[in-house]
C-alpha cells in the first residue's frame, strides 16, 4: 500500500512537470507580446526591450523553462544585476507580469474563496443528489420518480449563469432577502460570509446534484437487483439496512470516483460562479491572466489545479480499495 | 416448535398459490394455481425445467416478492400463519429465522464488500439481539458445521477469497444459523463442479436430520431428487402438473412431461449409440401459455386423446392413488400404458 503511494506519488510529479513543460510551450507559440501588454500608453522600443528582459521573455523559450524549474525547486533571484536584487524563495512560481505580486501569493490570496465555495456546494450537491436518487431508485416508475427525474434534467438543463442570474435579481434585487455579495472570511464575519456564500453554493450545487441524483438513481437500481441483495432480505434484515448497508455501499464505488474528481476540477475555480457573484477566487483569478496573457499566473494556477486533480484522483483510488476489499493496490 | 392447536394441518401448506406480475407486454403469470404440502424433515423436491415457476413459488412463500410489482394470491400456511395475507415486518421477522433460502450463485449471493463473519452475525443480529461475543460464536460453531476449516480464521475472510463450494456452505451456514424449521434451497447445486454437488446435497440432509428442518428443494437434476426427495412436485409451465412421493414419480409417473423428464436422464448404462431423448419443443413463454393442457403443443400423445380436449380445455389436478396426483386429459389406462413403454425403455419396470 505505502509502495503504491510512493510510487503513485513520483509519477504525480512527473506528470506535473510534462504539464508545466506544455503550458510553456503553448505560451511561447501565443501570438501576444506580454512585454507590450506592461508597457503601457507611450511605449517605446527601448522601454519594451527593458521589460522583455525585465520579464526574462528575451532567453529561449527552454531556458525561461529551466529557470521556471530552478524557482520551483531551489529558489530564484531576479534582476540580479541590478542594485536591489528580488529573491524569490522555493517553491517560486515567479512574478506576475500584471501585477508585479509573487504567482504563490496571489493564489494563497484567491484560494479560499474557492476552496469554501467548492466545499459548500460539495457537500450540498452529494447529499441532495444522493438521497434524491436513493428515493427515486426505491420508487421506480412512480410518480416520485419521475418528478424526481425531471427536477434532474431540468438543474443540468439550466446553464449556471442563468440560474445565477435569475438568483441575483429575484432573491437579492427583488425581494431583498440577502445583501449584496461581498465575499469575506468565514473566521472574520461568518454571517456576511454564509450571506455572501448560500447563493452561489446553491447555484453550483444545482448543476451537480442533478448529475449524482441520476447516477445514484441508476446505480441503486443496477445493485437493487444484485443476488447478494436478495440474500440480505432472506436473512429478515430490515428493509433500511438493506438498503443503506447493502446497496448503497456496493453503488458508492462510481459515485466515489465522480465525486473526486469533480471536487478537484472545482478546487481550480468556478469561473462562472465565481464571476457572477464576484467572489475573489481561482477562477476569476485564471481568466484575468489569460486575458493578460500573465504567463507566470497562468502556470502557477495550472499547476495548482492539476495538482488538486491529481492528489484527487489517488485519493479515490485509495478510497475504492477500502471500500471494495478486492481492489487491489499494484 | 409446531403449534398444537394447528397439529392436525401440515406444517407447511401451499394452497392455489398465484403470482401474476403485470408488464408493458402483458400479464405474466408466473405461478399458476399451485398446491403442495410438507412436513417436518421432510423433503420436498420441486423439479421442472428454467421458467416454469419453480423460483417464484419458492420466493413467494418467503415473501421475497414485492407485492407493489406482482399480485400474489392464495394461501401459504406456515405453522398456522397465513404467510399470503402477513404484513410485510412479519415476514421479515420469519425470513432468516423461522424460515431460510439459499440460492443458485454462492458466487454472486454474498456481498462482495463485507467479511463472512459480518454476514453470518447479521442474520443471528436481525432477529435477537445477543452480544458480538456471542454472534460471532454461533457464527463460527456454524461454519464448522457446514465443513469450513479453520472457521475461527475464515471468520474474517472476505466471500472472493472462498471457493464456489465453499461459499455455498458459508451460504448453508447463513441460513442455518438461527435453526429455521423451514429451509428452501433453490438449485443449491447448479453453479458448483459435479464433485462438490454431492458434498453440499450431503451437507444439507445432515443439517436437515440435525436440526429437523422441512426441505424444498427446487431443482432440474433428478439425480439429487432420486437421492433425497420424500415428496416431488414437477411443475410445468406455472403449474403443478404431478406430484406424489418419490417412488410415484419414478416408479408410476404418468403425466407425459414426467416420462419425458424421466427420459431425458443421461444413463450410465446406456448403451453408446442411444441418443438422449428429449422433449421436443421449447417451454411456453408465461406471457402466452397454451390454451388448454399447457404441455399440449410439446405432448407426443396427444392424439390418444378424443377431441380437442387437450387444446382447449384445461386439465385439472386428478387423485390417482393416495397423495399421487397428475394433470392430464389422457385416460387413466392409457395413461399407464404410455409410462410403462417409457420405462421399459428406460430398463425400468413400471410395476
Amino acid at each position: 500500500m505505502s509502495a503504491y503511494v510512493v510510487r503513485r506519488v513520483i509519477s504525480m510529479i512527473i506528470l506535473l512537470l510534462l504539464l508545466t513543460l506544455v503550458v510553456f510551450i503553448l505560451f511561447s507559440l501565443l501570438p501576444t507580446d506580454p512585454a507590450r501588454l506592461t508597457c503601457g500608453k507611450g511605449c517605446t522600443p527601448e522601454v519594451l526591450i527593458a521589460n522583455r528582459h525585465r520579464l526574462g521573455l528575451d532567453l529561449p523559450v527552454v531556458q525561461q523553462y529551466w529557470e521556471f524549474m530552478k524557482g520551483l525547486f531551489v529558489g530564484r533571484i531576479y534582476a540580479v544585476d541590478s542594485p536591489s536584487p528580488v529573491v524569490c524563495n522555493a517553491p517560486c512560481l515567479g512574478y506576475s507580469f500584471k501585477r508585479g505580486e509573487e504567482v504563490l501569493v496571489l493564489i494563497k490570496d484567491r484560494l479560499p474563496a474557492t476552496i469554501w465555495l467548492a466545499l459548500g456546494a460539495f457537500i450540498l450537491w452529494l447529499a441532495a443528489g444522493i438521497s434524491f436518487g436513493i428515493y427515486a431508485a426505491l420508487r421506480r416508475g412512480r410518480w416520485q420518480d419521475k418528478t424526481v427525474m425531471g427536477i434532474s434534467l431540468a438543474g443540468y438543463s439550466l446553464p449556471s449563469f442563468f440560474l445565477g442570474l435569475m438568483a441575483i435579481f429575484f432573491i437579492i434585487i427583488r425581494l431583498q432577502l440577502l445583501p449584496y455579495p461581498s465575499y469575506v472570511s468565514p473566521f472574520e464575519n461568518p454571517i456576511q460570509f454564509f450571506q455572501t456564500m448560500l447563493l452561489p453554493w446553491i447555484v453550483l450545487a444545482i448543476l451537480y446534484a442533478a448529475f449524482y441524483m441520476r447516477l445514484t438513481r441508476n446505480q441503486m437500481l443496477e445493485v437493487l437487483g444484485e443476488d447478494y441483495i436478495r440474500t440480505a432480505r432472506a436473512k429478515g434484515l430490515p428493509e433500511r439496512i438493506v438498503i443503506r448497508k447493502h446497496a448503497l455501499r456496493a453503488g458508492l464505488t462510481p459515485i466515489v470516483t465522480a465525486a473526486g474528481l469533480d471536487l478537484a476540477g472545482l478546487l481550480g475555480g468556478a469561473i462562472i460562479t465565481e464571476s457572477i457573484f464576484s467572489l475573489p477566487g481561482l477562477g476569476s483569478l485564471a481568466v484575468n491572466s489569460v486575458n493578460d496573457a500573465d504567463l507566470p499566473v497562468i502556470v502557477g494556477i495550472t499547476l495548482v489545479t492539476a495538482t488538486f486533480i491529481i492528489v484527487a484522483n489517488l485519493i479515490v483510488d485509495l478510497l475504492y480499495a477500502v471500500i471494495d476489499p478486492r481492489v487491489r493496490l499494484v | 416448535m409446531a403449534d398444537t392447536a394447528n397439529s392436525q394441518r401440515p406444517f407447511l401448506e401451499v394452497s392455489n398459490l398465484s403470482v401474476q406480475f403485470p408488464t408493458e407486454d402483458g400479464i405474466v403469470r408466473a405461478v399458476d394455481g399451485v398446491s403442495f404440502t410438507i412436513e417436518r424433515g421432510k423433503t420436498l423436491a420441486i423439479v421442472g425445467e428454467s421458467g416454469s415457476g419453480k423460483s417464484v413459488t419458492a420466493q413467494a412463500v418467503m415473501g421475497l416478492i414485492n407485492k407493489r410489482n406482482a399480485d400474489v394470491s392464495g394461501e401459504v400456511i406456515f405453522d398456522g400463519e397465513d404467510l399470503v395475507a402477513m404484513s410485510d415486518e412479519g415476514l421479515r421477522k420469519l425470513r432468516g429465522n423461522k424460515m431460510a433460502m439459499i440460492f443458485q450463485d454462492p458466487m454472486s449471493s454474498l456481498h462482495p464488500f463485507y467479511r463472512i463473519g459480518d454476514q453470518l452475525t447479521e442474520a443471528v443480529n436481525a432477529h435477537e439481539k445477543v452480544s458480538k461475543a456471542s454472534a460471532r460464536d454461533r457464527a463460527i460453531e456454524m461454519l464448522h458445521k457446514v465443513g469450513i476449516p479453520a472457521p475461527a480464521k475464515r471468520f474474517d475472510d472476505y466471500p472472493h477469497q472462498f471457493s464456489g463450494g465453499m461459499r455455498q456452505r458459508v451460504m448453508i451456514a447463513m441460513a442455518l444459523i438461527n435453526s429455521p424449521a423451514l429451509l428452501i434451497a433453490d438449485e443449491p447445486t447448479t453453479a458448483l463442479d459435479v464433485t462438490v454437488q454431492a458434498q453440499i446435497i450431503e451437507l444439507i440432509s445432515q443439517l436437515q436430520r440435525e436440526f429437523d428442518t422441512a426441505v424444498i428443494l427446487i431443482t432440474h437434476d433428478l439425480g439429487i431428487v432420486a437421492d433425497v426427495a420424500d415428496e416431488v412436485a414437477v411443475m410445468y409451465g406455472a403449474r403443478v402438473v404431478e406430484s406424489g412421493n418419490v417412488d410415484d414419480i419414478f416408479y408410476h409417473p404418468q403425466m407425459p412431461y414426467t416420462l419425458g423428464l424421466l427420459a431425458s436422464i443421461p444413463r450410465l448404462n446406456q448403451v453408446h449409440s442411444d441418443r438422449l431423448d428429449p422433449i421436443p419443443g421449447n417451454p411456453p413463454s408465461p406471457l402466452r401459455l397454451p390454451a388448454g393442457c399447457v404441455f399440449n403443443p410439446r405432448c407426443v400423445y396427444q392424439d390418444r386423446v378424443t377431441g380437442e380436449l387437450c387444446q382447449t380445455q384445461r386439465p385439472i389436478l386428478e387423485d390417482v392413488g393416495a397423495g399421487h396426483q397428475v394433470r392430464c386429459h389422457l385416460p387413466a389406462t392409457e395413461r399407464q400404458a404410455v409410462a410403462e413403454v417409457v420405462l421399459s425403455a428406460l430398463g425400468r419396470s413400471g410395476a
